[in-house]
Formats: structure tokens, C-alpha cells, sequence
């Protein structure tokens, strides 16, 4: 590892490590009542007490909701864009929605799904994938455009059928656009679920737990479930750059 | 014999407008809408209809005009809005511009608030190293936080130590648009170039002046796109901060009230009305981004 690497993970981890201590340091210090924020040791405490709870948050929230409405909606948003492509009339049509679309407060949508889908699972998870849609529509419309008129040119002169233009060419161009799109929707995923229960749920998930504790005041249990959040977004994230980086190898930006 | 042309000038094909093509698709999604809600209706409809004799005149008559549809039909919405805005006094709490006022109100302080907060952490940013290496990764690190997540915790700490109304949503309306300013701020003060930067350097120009005179004016473009992204979230954040504590005003309250009692038409107004308010805050940012760049001498 280089010097320049060493310093990259270092900095952000003293930093990090600073502010926890200086939250420790003042909660304790001056005393600050657990109902207005809870020291770190305090959280850490009753996260380890109440995993089985978490545990069972994170399978409600995370895996029944967030991930298939995330790969639902990402999906349906990619072959939107592929039908955009062959069709450049509905491409005219749909990309200025989805432009405006994207700019709405789609949360909004929630107490509707609600209504529909019932109180369980399916509607956070159909909520994920309305939120997650247009975003990867208007990205992967913009990567299906984003190889040269000289490559396509190539493409035509060896006689290639639109499939193996897209499959040889323009899908890996497109590659670091649809990329954007699934790092947008992760957080966008996650938001979008745990706001769709604010609205109604089963005793279970996070954000039924959150609005919940938040009610009974037991921000430590608050804190925790946005600390398992906070792990579970960064995790999601960090999977999708990585795998970025093993698709796109090809890209000017990771060039050494 | 006359010279041809020796290059045969192509005449340059205008991109054609999209409007047709909106329209087109707006008309098939409402199309589309009408027929759906004849099936999504036939829960509550279906007896009314059996009961009015069926055939196809009473079939569209119940399930575009149902009280309270699974799916409302257009039309129904457009009247909703068109009497909870025009027909009842704007300061009523039946009046969605006094419920769209609030949710503005704490959308345009949380904006202002976050966009400054935004420009004066990315000017930080590029300034000192030690913040770029250490803050930078943490900054980009609290967007993969679902923060709206934490929304109903603010309001209710700031409610306990007696902060209620306006300031809590503001902040988190100001905690989600602060970090696309940053971002876009951070990218638009650093993208002048060497050169640029090199010819400030032997006029002996200071920190100072090199920010105001050649990273701010290199940078209004990107400030311009990253506030449009914070004003369409700063709305999305007053709305859901309006959503957990049973607020009884704004746009949020409204979605809340509707699904506790089952208002679904007026579920839909509201939301309407939030896309509106989104609408027309992302257009009003977009004017002064090109009378500004007009203002800068930037050719269109």
C-alpha cells in the first residue's frame, strides 16, 4: 500500500473515531439526558441487548422490501429504457416525465400503496420499486446513447444485428450510467421502505420500530436501528462500487 | 458549366420538439388510468353496479365517480384540487394553498439554510486539505444513511427541548440538500484549470480574491444544477418531516389524514399539489440559473 492509501483510510478513520469520542465526551460531561441524545456506548449497548429484535427488522425491512423491490424496480426501469431505445417517439415522450418524475416527492406515494398492497411487505416493497424506477430509466436511457457514432459505425460495418450492438458496445458503455443508477436507488431503496411504514406496518421493521420507540422516547433503540441502517446502506453501497469496479475496469476514472 | 459544390453541405436535421410526443404519452397514461379504475374500483363498485341494473353507462358512471375509489378517476382529482384550492378561503385548514404553504414555508427555509451551509462547506473543503481527506468521505458516507429515516427523531427531540412548527422540518429539509450543494460546489470551485489557477498565482493574487474572481464564477453552473436537485429534496424532507409526529398542517399531514380516514381523492390532491410546489420550485430555480449565466455572458 502506498503512502497516499494509507493516509485516504486514515484520515476519515481518525476523524470519525474523534467525533464519536467528543459525542461520548459531551453526553457524559454534561450530562445530556438519554431522551435527548444517547451517548455511543449507550447505543452500542442496546444493539448488542436487542439483536434478535434488529435481526428480525432487517429481514422485514431489508430482504423482503428493499432488496427484491430494489432489483424489481431497477429491472422494469432498464427495459424501459431498452423499449425508449428501439422507439425513439417514446423515448421523446417518457424521458421528459421521467425527468420530472425524478424531481417529485414520490414518498408521497406511500399512503396510496398502502391502501393497496395491505400493511405487509408487498406495498413497502412496490413502493421501492416506484421510487426506484426512473432513476435507472433516465440514466440507462442516457448510457444506451453514451457510445461514439464512430464504435457504431464499426459495429455496422461488420454487419452486426441490433443485438450484438447492444450486447458488444452499448451495453458495457452504458455500463457506468446504469451503475449510477443502482448506487442512486440503494439509498433510494432504503428510504423508501422505511418511509412506507411510518404509514402502517406489522409490529415489525425498521421504520415501524423507529416511529414506535421514537413515541416511547427509547432513542437508544432508535440510534441502533439507525446505526444497523446506517451499516446495512453503507454494505449495499460498497458491494455496488465494487462490483463497479469489476465491470467498469475499463474506464478512464480507474486508470492508475 | 456552373462549380458544383465540392462538399454537398448537409443540411443540419433540427432536433424535433418533444411536445408532441409528451402529449401523446400523457394522453395514453390517461387513458390508461381511466380504464384501470373500472377494475381497481369493482371492490366498491361492483354491487352499487349490480344493484343500478349494470350495462355499460352505469359501469363507468360508478367507477369514475365513487366517493371512495380504490383509484380515483382524473377527473375526480382535478375537482378535488380545483375545490380545496379556489372554493374555501386560502387560510382554512381545508385549503390545500394554506396546507401547501406551510410545507413551502419550512421547504424554503430548510433550502436557504442547507444551500448556505452547502457553499460554505465546499469553499472549507477546497481550502483546507485536511478537510478534503477527512470530512469529504464522512460527507459522502451520510448519503447512504436513509436520513429520512431519522426524520420523526428530530422532531421529536427538537419538540422535547421546544422547538416545534417551522424549525424542525427546516433542518431536515436543510440536512438533505446541503450535501448535493456540497458536492456540486466542491466539483465547481475546483474545475478552473491549471493554468487558470497559475496565471491568478503571478498576479499575486490572494485566497481570497482567487475564490471570488475565477473558483465562484467557474462554479455558478454547478451551484445552479446541485440546487435544483436540493430544492426538489428539501420539499421531499419538509414533507416527510411533517409525516411522523401527526402534524396537523402541510402537504404531509394531508397524505396522513387521508390514509388514517381512508380520503383517497384527497390522498391524491395532495400529492398532486406536493408535484406542483416541486415543479414549479425546480422551474423557478431553472429562470434564475439562465438569467444568471445571461447576466455572466454565458452564450446559450
Amino acid at each position: 500500500m502506498t503512502r497516499s492509501r494509507v493516509t485516504d483510510i486514515l484520515y476519515p478513520a481518525v476523524f470519525g473515531l474523534g467525533v464519536l469520542i467528543l459525542w461520548q465526551l459531551i453526553v457524559k460531561g454534561f450530562g445530556v439526558p438519554a431522551v435527548l441524545l444517547p451517548a455511543p456506548s449507550d447505543i452500542w449497548a442496546k444493539l448488542i441487548a436487542s439483536l434478535p429484535i434488529l435481526g428480525v427488522d432487517f429481514v422485514q425491512t431489508v430482504l423482503r422490501a428493499v432488496i427484491p423491490g430494489w432489483f424489481i424496480g431497477s429491472l422494469a426501469g432498464f427495459l424501459a429504457a431498452l423499449l425508449c431505445d428501439r422507439i425513439p417517439f417514446l423515448r421523446r415522450g417518457l424521458l421528459p416525465l421521467g425527468n420530472l418524475v425524478a424531481a417529485l416527492p414520490i414518498v408521497g406515494v406511500a399512503p396510496i400503496l398502502v391502501m393497496w398492497f395491505g400493511f405487509d411487505w408487498p406495498s413497502k416493497a412496490a413502493m421501492v420499486v416506484v421510487m426506484t424506477f426512473f432513476p435507472m430509466l433516465v440514466n440507462a436511457v442516457a448510457g444506451l446513447q453514451a457510445s461514439g457514432q464512430l464504435e457504431r459505425d464499426l459495429m455496422r460495418s461488420y454487419g452486426a444485428s441490433w443485438w450484438q450492438t447492444l450486447v458488444k458496445l452499448r451495453l458495457p458503455a452504458a455500463m457506468p450510467f446504469i451503475f449510477n443508477a443502482l448506487k442512486i436507488n440503494s439509498t433510494l431503496a432504503m428510504i423508501g421502505a422505511i418511509v412506507a411504514e411510518f404509514f402502517g406496518t406489522p409490529i415489525v421493521g425498521m421504520g415501524f420500530r423507529i416511529s414506535t420507540e421514537v413515541g416511547r422516547l427509547g432513542l437508544d433503540m432508535v440510534w441502533a436501528e439507525i446505526a444497523v441502517a446506517a451499516i446495512t446502506g453503507s454494505a449495499f453501497y460498497g458491494l455496488l462500487v465494487f462490483l463497479e469496479r469489476r465491470v467498469t475496469f475499463w474506464h478512464p476514472s480507474y486508470r492508475k | 458549366m456552373s462549380a458544383a459544390p465540392a462538399i454537398a453541405v448537409k443540411p443540419v436535421a433540427r432536433e424535433p420538439g418533444n411536445t408532441f410526443p409528451v402529449a401523446v404519452v400523457c394522453l395514453a397514461i390517461l387513458l390508461v388510468w381511466y380504464f384501470a379504475a373500472i377494475p381497481m374500483n369493482w371492490v366498491v363498485t361492483g354491487p352499487k353496479i349490480a344493484a343500478g341494473g349494470g350495462g355499460l353507462s352505469n359501469l363507468l358512471a360508478f367507477s369514475w365517480n365513487e366517493a371512495r375509489p380504490v383509484l380515483p378517476a382524473p377527473h375526480q382529482i382535478a375537482m378535488e384540487l380545483w375545490k380545496s384550492v379556489f372554493t374555501v378561503a386560502p387560510w382554512s385548514v381545508k385549503s390545500l394553498v394554506y396546507h401547501g404553504w406551510v410545507t413551502l414555508s419550512s421547504t424554503l427555509v430548510g433550502f436557504v439554510l442547507g444551500s448556505l451551509l452547502g457553499v460554505a462547506l465546499a469553499i472549507a473543503i477546497v481550502h483546507v486539505k485536511f478537510l478534503a481527506k477527512s470530512l469529504m468521505p464522512w460527507i459522502i458516507a451520510s448519503q447512504t444513511i436513509p436520513i429520512l429515516a431519522i426524520a420523526p427523531m428530530v422532531i421529536v427531540v427538537l419538540g422535547s427541548i421546544g422547538f416545534t412548527g417551522l424549525v424542525p422540518k427546516s433542518l431536515i429539509s436543510m440536512y438533505l440538500c446541503f450535501f448535493p450543494v456540497t458536492i456540486g460546489m466542491v466539483k465547481g470551485l475546483t474545475s478552473p484549470e491549471v493554468m487558470q489557477l497559475d496565471l491568478m498565482r503571478t498576479y499575486n493574487a490572494s485566497a481570497n480574491q482567487i475564490l471570488w474572481k475565477l473558483r465562484f464564477p467557474a462554479s455558478v453552473p454547478f451551484l445552479f444544477t446541485s440546487l435544483k436537485v436540493a430544492v426538489a429534496i428539501a420539499l421531499t424532507g419538509a414533507i416527510v418531516g411533517e409525516l411522523p409526529t401527526g402534524a396537523i398542517a402541510g402537504i404531509g399531514a394531508r397524505l396522513l389524514q387521508g390514509s388514517y380516514y381512508g380520503q383517497t381523492v384527497q390522498i391524491w390532491a395532495a400529492l398532486f399539489m406536493g408535484s406542483f410546489l416541486a415543479a414549479a420550485l425546480v422551474w423557478l430555480v431553472g429562470v434564475a440559473e439562465r438569467f444568471t449565466l445571461r447576466r455572466m455572458g454565458v452564450k446559450p
